[in-house]
Parts: structure tokens; C-alpha cells; sequence
């Protein structure tokens, strides 16, 4: 913008971090279930997300071999093996007892229960007793482990196909494609005779559409609900695909009446002149000029109806084959509370859709929320 | 061919009229230009033969129909925008084809017309293109074909250059001319605020104001001979100077005392007008600057306007109210202050009554 | 095919009120027989494919939607043409043809969009009105038995206080950080990306955006190793671990913070544009008065783009009125953080209370209307 002459750097420096602030506060949050969603679910309790790159310090509990094992070497008896077992790993301290895992540094010997253990960086261990050591279970052995990061894609395995969120992906797309579509003609023919039709009380309409607007969802449910029952449809697909439609309609209608009454009236009039009905007009003329508006009520509708968690839970079920990925996120959350790698896979399944079309799509939006806002401003 | 023939034609928006009763007839073949001041109800009427806006009362004919409520595509009229309204979406042909293919015509005839008026505005090359991808005069062409391919009795043109620029303008002023030539039984009605293109177009010219017809008729006779001080006002440039007179004498000839200075014209007046109050008129080009002092009007230089080919010069004069503009051809050299006498010939004055009415046309 | 246009009157062509009810029972004919034609051949489409293809609901709701469309098309074609073919645009009758045909028309193109409003917003509001007299089935009548009810009921009141908290807190946050967001970006190079990152949590559920901060905001008692970024800060900080969402009054605020997270964006675009919109030359002025960038900025550019900011604050605030998905998500309205929005929810599937549930929604909807009539009075004067 306005670049004057003698703009001062330091203004410039604190802009440019101001900014890299705000976009670190409004993308982390995203950027954390992300990450956690493909760590391993070990890891992914024991340390922050933030860490996930570096190796994390575990304080892990091996057993050592059994005292029958131990052999004579030198006059002593010893025990030896490695306290990873077949796996490797790096310990980083050691300890004899749980409460100090980190007492010792590897390679070093500890006094312990009449022996001298050593353990060593690659987790080999000895335990040298003068006498023969009797017992029938190995030893305890302490020590802090340094765990390489581990991602995986197990997560999204686990709740796409065993805890119902594939499923639910599919129902969703069931309920949105078409609660998108429907509404679209409806509306455009609608704006269309609200722009360029004359007839008594269309003023009386439109300041009854940008009414209807703002009537919160709230008031719908139960009469809606109340109908449905009584008439048969019951929890249904297309129930719910006719309440979005209904629901969307008034925005639908008042962002396309602003974009078509906006057209040129002289192409309108020309067409006129040229022996176009008012039904050519509209499929002629109106609809293909009316493609950004037209997309960018799509995009509304579609993010709205996608992300919708309301109108899917009064009106479908919560079985199976209805619940939507909303409706089992909000299950998630009751029954897995604690279990993040569920909940940040199944999250970010939920969320990918529409920040792929929004990404995608993002023109079409900001122009429908600016024909939808700033009139009037 | 057809011509339009309206009767006593009115409109009004609501409660407010906006055309008040207007009697007028095209003959066939025609160009006529509507013009007037913005807002004075040229498009409305435009609009009204169109079909575009409804009739509030009166009768229009097109032709021997009387089209009051006939919808446009029936009235056999084709119109040209200002804004060109063009169909953005569809190629410069479906454009001009688009009529047509709503009437179904055969695709052959649709393909002949189309490729004759593109022919005719050189647009055979761009027949493919969007219009955006064309020029101003390009698209404003396209337009033209749009109603030429109509092949209709009446043109309507809508101030169809005003979006163009000024050499634009002059080169596509010249086009519509070589294809009302090109088109001789066409009639053409053309609405335009601009009174160049008015008198460089037009067979005949209809001046409007406020919703009436001022005067109707050939380009020079309303130079020569307005019928009233709009008109008088309206058609030149600079406007014609006005200035109030005192008619001294009436007759076949009128003597009129200006200030100190009298002045004979040639025009008759009737003698209850004897000692009455006029309008004394003068175009600018029409004055000369007298020697010393001779001349009928005195003035003190005020500004100076020099455009090369003619010279505009602003005089103050006693208990004038506006200034007196004098073009004067070439360079001329005057100094602000100087006291000028300026001069014209009789037959170049004009004289108004109370009304603003010509004494000619009385 | 139409004589009269967009900007005359129907007064124009002597239509009147009574002769526009004269045209209503071949209206309501036209669009019966256009509806009629149109659902007839969709569902017997659909018989068909039904027939014929395999049982798959995504398949199934394609084909659907496809004939749904259809069918939309098939009702606009077949009303008109029926229309067209009752009142002709040619022959003697031409003139009286066209007036009726022009009158009839709009109302054939606006008919879907009006039988689905009056289903599924008019009759709701009506309805709703009536079943706040009723008793839990909205069968018995119980007068204003719910109204004192509400009066009286605690959790209505806390909701209340946490609806004004939520209605004085978000929109003001979120206008505010938009603001500045869309000042700052407009002035750096990679603007643009900046925007859309902060824009991105637009497209995110209520219901996502609740599991992102919940993670956030999550807990392990003292000297456990912090999963969640806020209490591994805090610790970071010196500061002892939180439960946050559970800390009385303060949680509602962390609440909060999930909606202003999201809505900031759409404040940055709208804002953005408003600023842009700006005569450039207001500004090029006072920069030659002398006036720093944060006079430009608060004296200048502000001022000339309150009825912007307006527009985003009442839009935010009846988002915040709807708004439960957030609540019903991070605390189902537990440790103090009930809403409006959510108790109503709540009687409606957990209490079983219709007549209840729906005068808490009334409730919403008249803390809705002062922004409804404000809405229609500004967009009537637009409409001009
Ligand atoms: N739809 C309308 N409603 C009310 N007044 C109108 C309308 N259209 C035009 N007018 C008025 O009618 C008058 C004539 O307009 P118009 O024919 O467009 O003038 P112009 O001579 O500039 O083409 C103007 O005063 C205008 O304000
Ligand atoms: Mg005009």
C-alpha cells in the first residue's frame, strides 16, 4: 500500500513480526493436532507435540535376566544382557530405583541389592555378585531411554476404519453434495424474479428474505422435528437435505439478488429486444453470468453444511449408516477424552475437506462474504 | 420499409411525468436524432418506441401497427446501446447470432446474415473472440452487426458513442453515416446529447427538453432559424450571446434599441409588440470586431481564449448579466481592459420574444 | 416475453390489486401441474435406477441430486411453458395475454423458494411462538407456565450472563484482531499468505476447532511432562499447571478464545477490503499533514470505515446468539459455562421438554430481532 518516501525499517521489522505473531497464533493450533496425529501414541502422551523432532527421554523399567542365568567369571558370578532386548536403543542414565531413573551415567557402576551393575550407553548390562545369586525373577533395572521420533500412520488406520470415521466421511458427503445443490436453482430463480420481475410486494419479500436471515436455527429444530414425525419423514436423508436447503435458502437468495440485480440492465434489455423469454434470459444469460456468485454460495453452503453439527443431530440418527463426521467427533470426545491419537486424526479427517476447497477456493469465498457484508458499509 | 408515428405520447414514473405529450413522425428511411440535455427524457423515448418501458398514454405506430403493447421482438426494431451490452459469454458470432437462434432460424440463415454484417464493420476476423478481447469501437461495431443481423425497419441508437474517445468517436460517427447510405430504407433513430454528432447525422433533428419536443427539423434550419431561445442556446458553440432589447419600431422590418445603439433586422414583427421588452440574439462566430467604436454591442475584454483556428474572446458589457463571447477566426491579439465594438451582420441576429418565442416562428 | 420491465410499475399496465388476485388461481394451477409433472417424473426415475442399480447411498444421494436438480428444471420449464401456452404472446389477444402472462410469472419463478421458506423458517417461528404455551409434548396448554419457569430457573440465568459475557467479549475480539490483522497485512510483501493462514480456521467445524483447542488447553496434574501447549508454557513460565476449561468464571473466556479464533479471519477479509476501499488520497493527504501511521490510522482510515466494522460486529454477535456447537464440545455447558444455545439443546434431547426448549429459542431470536430490523432497514436502503 501507500509506500511513502522515508517509511522508517524498524516500523517495517515490527509490522513483518507482528504479523509472523498473529500467523503463528491462528496456524498452530492446526499445525499441533497435525502433528500429533501421526505421532506414535506412546510418545504422543508422554511429551509435547513441539518435541516431536527431537528423541524423546523415556524412563523405562527392563528385567534382567533371572539370578540362575548368571555364570562365574573370575571368581565373581555374573549377570549380563541388554536391556533392549532384540530392539535397540541409547540409554542415557541409569538407576536402582524407580523414583531416580537418572541417578547414574551409563558405563558407570552402582551399587545394588549386594551386586554392582554397569549399564552401558547401547544398553548392554552386567551385574557382578560375589556370591551366587539366588531368586527366582531377574532384577528390576531402571534407567532413562532416549527414543528416536516415531511416526506412524496407524491413527488414521484406527479411526478410519475401526472407530467409524471412514463411514462417517462417506455419510457426510451424503448429506452435503446435494444439500448444496438443491438450494442453488431454487435460489437463482428466485433472485432472478426479485431483480428484474415487477410484482406486487416484492419489496415486502426481500425485506422478509434478509429477515429471515438472521432467525437462529434454534427456532426451526422443534416444529421442524415435530413435522417431520407427523408427516412420516422421520430422520432421513432427505429430510435433512430439505432443512439445509431451507436453512441456506435466505442467504442463497440475498447474496445472488445482490449479484444479479447488479448485471448490466442493458444486456438484460438487449436480450429483450432480441426475443429471449424471461425463462431464455435466466438460462442464457443470467445463470452463466452469475458464476461467481453462484460458486461462492456453493462454497458458503458447502462448508457451512459440511461442518454443520447441529442440524445433523436433530435430524438424523445416530446410527451407523446417518451419523455424520461432526456427530462422531462430538462422540469422540465423550468416549476417547483422553485418547489424543483418536481425536487428532479423527479432527483432522473432519477438517482436510474443507480446508482443501477453501484453499482451493478462497476467491469465490471472500467475494461471496464481501456481496453478503459489506453492502451497507 | 416502416416509419414511426407517435400520438400525443406521454409517460410518467409514478407520479412524477417525465415525457408530457409528445406528437412526432418519422417518415420511412429516415435519420432522426433526438437530442436534448441530460435527463430530458431522450431514452425514455427511445425506450418507449423500443417497447422497453411501457406506454403511460398515447399512441406510437410503427409502421401501420399500433404497438403500444407490443413486446419488443415483435416491433421489428433493433437497438444499439451506449454500454454496447454485449453478451460477455458468448463469442463476438453467437453475439450477433443470438436473436436469430431464439427466433430458430435455420442455421444456414443465421450463418449468412451473421458473416454479411460482419462484413459490412470488418469483424469477419474477430468472429471467434469474447468481448473482451476487443476495442471499444470494436465492440461498439459488434453492436451495430448485433442489429444489423436483426434486419430490422427500425435502428434505435442510445448515445451509441459516448463511451468511446474522441477520435473513435469522429472515425465510428463516420461509419454509422456510410451505413445509413448503405441502407437507404432503414429508418434510423439516434439519441445523443452531443449536437455534433446531431447535425453531422441527422435528416432531421428533434430537440427536447424536459420532456417536450422544442423544435423538429433539418440540421441548418435549426442553426439558422431556432425556433426558441433553447433551441437557440442548445445547437452551437459557444451558445448564442442573449441580451435584452427594446423593440423601437415593428413592420415587415424590426428596429430594435439596444442600450444607446439601434439596430435594424430583417425580421417582421407585429405592431402590438411596439415598445415591448425582447430577447436579442447573436451567435458568437457571427460577430466581427468593428472599427473604432462602430459597432452595435461595446464591451472590455475580459478573457482570452486562443485554440489556433479560432479565437474566443470574453467581454464584460454594461448591464449585461452574462458576458459576450465573440469567435473570431485564427490568432487574434487583444489585451485585457481594452474596449471593443463589435458588429454583425442583420440577417445573423435573431429576435425572441417575452417567451423565449422566435419573432420567425411566431 | 415481457413488455413491461423490471422498472415500471405494475401500476403501469393497470394492473391493480384486485385484478393481481384474479391472476392467483391459474398461478397456483400453473405451478400445482409444473410441480406435479416434475416430482412425478423424478421419483419415477428414481423407481427405475432404484430398480436397477445396487444399493450405495453416495451413488444413491449423486442420483438423487441429479434428479432433485432436474426436477427444479423440469418445474421452471414445464410452468412456463405452460403459461406460454395458455396466454400466448401473439394473435388478437396479445395485449391482455402478455399483462397476465407478466403477472403471473415472477410468481412461478419464485414459488420453490417460497413453499421451502414458509416450511422451514415461517412456520418454525410461527409455530415455536405457540409451542412456548404448551407443556414438555406441546400438547396440554400450560399458559405461561414456561415463562415463569425461565423466570425463576438458575442455569437460565447463568446462560443469560454467559450470552452477554460471550455477546460483549467475541465480537469485539474478533472485529479488534481483524483490524489489526488486516492494517498489518496490507502493508507487507507476503500479505496475502498471511491472510489466508489466518482466514483458514473459517473453514474449520465449531466441533474441530473444538478438539484442536481442547488439546490445547489439556491438563496432567504437577510435574508430569505437559502434552498441552498452554500448560506447558505456563510451567515454562515458572507458573503451576491448570485445568482451564474447569476454572470457574475465568473458562468461559477460554471458551471464547475457540470462536474469536475462527471469526478473526472473516473480520480481516471484510475489514481489508473496507480499507482498501479507502480514497487513497484521504490518506495521501494526511501523510503530507505530517500525521504518523497510527494517526493515520485511528484518525484517517477508521473513521471512514465504521459502517464496515458495523456490519462485522452484528454479524459475529448473531453467530455468537447461535453458537453451541463449542460449548456442547469443551464443557456441555458444565463449571459454569452454559449458553443459551446449548441449554436449549439440552431440554430439547436430554429434558424432553419441547414447550421449554422452545422459549429459551424464543429468547434467542428476540436478542435476534433489534439485528434483524437494523439488517432489513439498512438493506432497504441499498436496495434504492
Ligand atoms: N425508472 C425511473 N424512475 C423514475 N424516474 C426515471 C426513471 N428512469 C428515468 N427517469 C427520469 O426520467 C427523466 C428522463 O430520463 P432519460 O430519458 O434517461 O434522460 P436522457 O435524456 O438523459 O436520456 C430523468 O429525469 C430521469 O430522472
Ligand atoms: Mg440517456
Amino acid at each position: 500500500m501507500s509506500t511513502a518516501v522515508g517509511a522508517r525499517p524498524a516500523l517495517v521489522w515490527a509490522v513483518n513480526i507482528s504479523v509472523l505473531l498473529l500467523v503463528a497464533i491462528w496456524t498452530i493450533p492446526t499445525l499441533g493436532i497435525l502433528v500429533s496425529s501421526f505421532r506414535d501414541k506412546d510418545q504422543l502422551v508422554v511429551s509435547g507435540w513441539w518435541t516431536a523432532l527431537t528423541p524423546s527421554e523415556q524412563s523405562m523399567m527392563a528385567r534382567a535376566a533371572p539370578p540362575d542365568e548368571a555364570v562365574q567369571q573370575h571368581g565373581q558370578w555374573v549377570i549380563s544382557g541388554n536391556v533392549f532386548g532384540e530392539n535397540t536403543g541409547r540409554v542415557s542414565a541409569f538407576g536402582t530405583s524407580i523414583q531416580r531413573p537418572g541417578e547414574f551415567e551409563p558405563g558407570t557402576s552402582a551399587e545394588m541389592d549386594g551386586g554392582m551393575i554397569t549399564i552401558e550407553e547401547n544398553g548392554d548390562y552386567s551385574i557382578t555378585y560375589p556370591e551366587q545369586p539366588e531368586g527366582r525373577r531377574g532384577e528390576r533395572l531402571f534407567f532413562t531411554s532416549v527414543e528416536p521420533p516415531k511416526f506412524t500412520t496407524a491413527n488414521y488406520e484406527t479411526v478410519l476404519f475401526s472407530e467409524g470415521i471412514g463411514q462417517s466421511f462417506i455419510n457426510t458427503m451424503t448429506v452435503t453434495i446435494p444439500a448444496t445443490v438443491i438450494p442453488i436453482l431454487i435460489a437463482a430463480y428466485a433472485a432472478y424474479a426479485l431483480s428484474w420481475m415487477e410484482f406486487p410486494g416484492r419489496a415486502l419479500l426481500l425485506a422478509t428474505i434478509v429477515g429471515l436471515l438472521v432467525v437462529p436455527l434454534q427456532m426451526a429444530l422443534i416444529p421442524l422435528l415435530r413435522l417431520y414425525n407427523d408427516i412420516g419423514v422421520g430422520k432421513s436423508y432427505i429430510g435433512i437435505w430439505l432443512a439445509h436447503t431451507g436453512f441456506g435458502l435466505p442467504l442463497a437468495i440475498y447474496l445472488l439478488r445482490n449479484y444479479i440485480a447488479g448485471l448490466p440492465r442493458e444486456i438484460i434489455e438487449s436480450a429483450k429486444v432480441d426475443g429471449a423469454t424471461d425463462f431464455d434470459i435466466f438460462r442464457k444469460i443470467i445463470l452463466p453470468l452469475s458464476f461467481p456468485a453462484l460458486a461462492s454460495f456453493a462454497i458458503f453452503q458447502f462448508l457451512w453444511v459440511w461442518n454443520d453439527l447441529l442440524v445433523a443431530t436433530v435430524f438424523l440418527g445416530n446410527n451407523e449408516d446417518q451419523l455424520v463426521m461432526t456427530g462422531r467427533l462430538r462422540e469422540l470426545l465423550g468416549s476417547r477424552g483422553g485418547n489424543w491419537e483418536i481425536l487428532t486424526a479423527s479432527a483432522f479427517v473432519a477438517i482436510i475437506v474443507p480446508i482443501v476447497v477453501f484453499f482451493a477456493l478462497q476467491r469465490y469465498l471472500v467475494r461471496g462474504l464481501l456481496a453478503g457484508s459489506v453492502k451497507g458499509g | 420499409m416502416a416509419g414511426v408515428l407517435m400520438k400525443n405520447i406521454k409517460k410518467s414514473y409514478g407520479t412524477t411525468a417525465v415525457i408530457h405529450g409528445i406528437n412526432l413522425e418519422i417518415r420511412s428511411g429516415e435519420f432522426v436524432v433526438f437530442v436534448g440535455p441530460s435527463g430530458c427524457g431522450k431514452s425514455t423515448l427511445l425506450r418507449m418506441i423500443a417497447g422497453l418501458e411501457s406506454i403511460t398514454g398515447g399512441d406510437m405506430y410503427i409502421g401501420e401497427e399500433r404497438v403500444n403493447d407490443i413486446p419488443p421482438s415483435q416491433r421489428g426494431i433493433a437497438m444499439v446501446f451506449q454500454s454496447y451490452a454485449l453478451y460477455p459469454h458468448m463469442s463476438v458470432y453467437d453475439n450477433m447470432a443470438f436473436g436469430m437462434k431464439i427466433a430458430k432460424a435455420p442455421k444456414a440463415d443465421i450463418e449468412k446474415r451473421v458473416r454479411e454484417a460482419a462484413e459490412i464493420l470488418q469483424l469477419t476476423p474477430y468472429l471467434n473472440r469474447l468481448p473482451k478481447a476487443l476495442s471499444g469501437g470494436q465492440r461498439q461495431r459488434v453492436a451495430i452487426g448485433r442489429a444489423i443481423v436483426r434486419n430490422p425497419k427500425v435502428f434505435l441508437f442510445d448515445e451509441p458513442l459516448s463511451n468511446l474517445d474522441a477520435a473513435l468517436r469522429v472515425a465510428t460517427r463516420i461509419e454509422i453515416a456510410k451505413l445509413k447510405e448503405s441502407m437507404p430504407d432503414s429508418t434510423m433513430i439516434y439519441v445523443t446529447h452531443d449536437q455534433v454528432e446531431a447535425m453531422t447525422l441527422a435528416d432531421r433533428i428533434v430537440v427536447l427538453s424536459a420532456g417536450n419536443v422544442e423544435q423538429v427539423g433539418p440540421p441548418i434550419e435549426l442553426y439558422e432559424r431556432p425556433a426558441n431561445l433553447f433551441v437557440a442556446q442548445f445547437i452551437g458553440s459557444p451558445a448564442m450571446n442573449v441580451q435584452r432589447a427594446r423593440i423601437d419600431q415593428t413592420g415587415e422590418k424590426t428596429t430594435i434599441r439596444l442600450g444607446e445603439r439601434k439596430a435594424d433586422l430583417p425580421i417582421p414583427s407585429p405592431a402590438d409588440m411596439a415598445g415591448a421588452e425582447v430577447h436579442f440574439g447573436v451567435r458568437p462566430e457571427d460577430l466581427t470586431v468593428a472599427s473604432n467604436g462602430n459597432g452595435l454591442i461595446d464591451g472590455r475584454v475580459n478573457i482570452v481564449e486562443s485554440l489556433g483556428e479560432v479565437t474566443n474572446v470574453y467581454l464584460d458589457v454594461e448591464n449585461a448579466p452574462e458576458p459576450i463571447v465573440v469567435k473570431l477566426p485564427g490568432v487574434q491579439r487583444f489585451n485585457r481592459g481594452e474596449i471593443v465594438s463589435l458588429a454583425a451582420a442583420p440577417d445573423k441576429m435573431h429576435l425572441f420574444n417575452e417567451k423565449g418565442r422566435s419573432l420567425l416562428h411566431l | 416475453m415481457a413488455v413491461t420491465h423490471a422498472t415500471t410499475g405494475p401500476a403501469a399496465n393497470g394492473t391493480g390489486f384486485a385484478s393481481f388476485l384474479t391472476t392467483i388461481p391459474v398461478t397456483l394451477a400453473v405451478m400445482a401441474i409444473g410441480l406435479a409433472v416434475s416430482i412425478a417424473g423424478a421419483v419415477a426415475v428414481y423407481a427405475l435406477l432404484a430398480f436397477i442399480l445396487p444399493d450405495s447411498r453416495l451413488l444413491g444421494a449423486i442420483v438423487v441430486m441429479f434428479l432433485g436438480v432436474a426436477a427444479c428444471f423440469g418445474y421452471f420449464w414445464s410452468s412456463n411453458k405452460l403459461l406460454d401456452t395458455f396466454y400466448p404472446a401473439a394473435g388478437a389477444n396479445i395485449a391482455i395475454n402478455l399483462t397476465k402472462a407478466n403477472a403471473i410469472r415472477p410468481w412461478l419463478f419464485l414459488g420453490p423458494a417460497l413453499i421451502v421458506l414458509g416450511i422451514y423458517l415461517v412456520y418454525p417461528v410461527i409455530n415455536s411462538i405457540v409451542l412456548s404455551f404448551y407443556g414438555p409434548t406441546g400438547e396440554n396448554w400450560v399458559g405461561l407456565y414456561n415463562y415463569q419457569w425461565l423466570a425463576g430457573d438458575g442455569a437460565f440465568r447463568e446462560s443469560v450472563r454467559n450470552n452477554i459475557l460471550w455477546l460483549l467479549v467475541v465480537p469485539a475480539a474478533a472485529t479488534f484482531f481483524g483490524l489489526v490483522a488486516a492494517a498489518l497485512t496490507d502493508r507487507i510483501s507476503w500479505g496475502n499468505l498471511a491472510k489466508s493462514l489466518i482466514f483458514m480456521p473459517m473453514a474449520i467445524s465449531f466441533i474441530g476447532a473444538s478438539v484442536i483447542w481442547k488439546f490445547i488447553y489439556d491438563y496432567r496434574p504437577e510435574g508430569a511432562e505437559q502434552i498441552g501447549l498452554l500448560n506447558a508454557i505456563v510451567t515454562l513460565l515458572g507458573g503451576s499447571p491448570q485445568a482451564w476449561i474447569t476454572v470457574p468464571f475465568w473458562n468461559n473466556f477460554f471458551l471464547m478464545v475457540v470462536l474469536i479464533w475462527i471469526q478473526t479471519g472473516f473480520a480481516m477479509v471484510i475489514l481489508s477490503a473496507a480499507l482498501r476501499g479507502i480514497p487513497e488520497e484521504t490518506i495521501e493527504a494526511a501523510v503530507i499533514d505530517g500525521a504518523s501511521p497510527f494517526q493515520i490510522f485511528y484518525k484517517i482510515k477508521v473513521p471512514q470505515i465504521w459502517g464496515t466494522i458495523a456490519v462485522v460486529w452484528t454479524t459475529i454477535t448473531i453467530l455468537v446468539l447461535k453458537v453451541f456447537d463449542i460449548v456442547l464440545a469443551m464443557t456441555n455447558g458444565q463449571w459454569g459455562t452454559q449458553v443459551l444455545a446449548n441449554y436449549m439443546f439440552d431440554w430439547m434431547f436430554r429434558g424432553l421438554d419441547f414447550g421449554r426448549a422452545s422459549t429459551i429459542a424464543l429468547v434467542i431470536m428476540i436478542m435476534v430481532v433489534p439485528i434483524m430490523i437494523w439488517n432489513i432497514r439498512e438493506a432497504r436502503k441499498d436496495m434504492r
